[in-house]
């Protein structure tokens, strides 16, 4: 098994773990801190598919700003862990039941395409998640898709002031 | 390494997103669980950009084809971030009125 295979095993069931501890654990503040760790691991799946750009962006806008504004909100709500309000029991199977047949199925969908047969993922080689190939395309092809985002980023400073000002 | 095991990886990961939002009441971990399934198709998307990748590799050297796949990865971290500062003032602005984060209070919605 080369390094890279062990790598990709090792983050893999750690982004598992992870989530499924973001689930499991009954504090807010444990299931975004576990959210964080699913970040870095997916960060560093990037870093092993070489989208190092990608990466870096992940770990800046997820696991920094994101994540620090769901702590801050928990933090500024302060919501009692005693009232944690529990789900009926059969509605939680019925929902990991249903997820679970959901992942069955498509894994057995993905087992049968033949299309997917014998493709190889590139991970060390390729340069094209590097900032330069990705900021030629960026201001080049992707020009007016980039300026409407800024638009987005605008209305939606907008959006949350209103809301939160009722 | 085969694109297969992405797949099942980010399968797995976009999965036990939908169980939580499924089985869990507490809206900012619904939140999250969302957040989670937006990642899974992020790596999905960069594994099927490096696959694209590596067969036109071999056709014309030097080419930077499967670059809209990361591309299209950027537009929808910044989509992410404006959505979840909208979704966490909803989730505040409920909280206000409601003083609580539980979802099941949302079902007065519906009359």
């Amino acid at each position: 098994m080369s390094t890279l295979e062990i790598l990709f095993y090792a983050l893999s069931a750690f982004v598992i773990i992870s989530a499924i501890m973001v689930l499991v654990s009954k504090n807010p503040i444990h299931s975004v801190l576990w959210l964080i760790l699913v970040f870095f691991a997916i960060s560093g799946h990037y870093i092993l598919l070489n989208a190092q750009f990608l990466a870096i962006v992940n770990i800046i806008v997820y696991a920094g700003a994101i994540m620090v504004l769901f702590l801050f909100v928990i933090m500024l709500m302060n919501v009692k862990q005693e009232n944690e309000f529990k789900k009926h029991l059969l509605v939680k199977f019925i929902g990991v039941l249903s997820g679970g047949s959901f992942l069955v199925l498509l894994v057995a969908l993905v087992k049968q395409t033949v299309q997917l047969q014998g493709q190889k993922v590139l991970l060390k080689e390729g340069n094209i998640g590097l900032i330069h190939p990705l900021g030629k395309a960026l201001f080049t092809d992707y020009v007016v898709p980039f300026e409407i985002s800024s638009v987005l980023f605008l209305s939606a400073m907008v959006g949350a002031v209103i809301i939160g000002k009722k | 390494m085969p694109i297969q095991y992405y797949i099942y990886l980010c399968l797995a990961l976009f999965s036990i997103g939908v169980i939580g939002v499924l089985t869990r009441r507490n809206a900012i971990i619904v939140f999250m669980c969302i957040e989670l399934m937006l990642n899974a198709v992020n790596l999905l998307l960069v594994a099927f950009s490096k696959m694209f990748h590596g067969a036109a590799l071999q056709v014309t050297p030097g080419t930077t084809a499967g670059i809209d796949a990361q591309i299209f990865v950027f537009f929808i971290m910044v989509v992410a971030a404006a959505e979840v500062s909208v979704g966490l003032a909803i989730i505040v602005m409920m909280f206000r009125n409601t003083h609580s984060v539980d979802i099941n209070f949302l079902n007065r919605l519906k009359n």
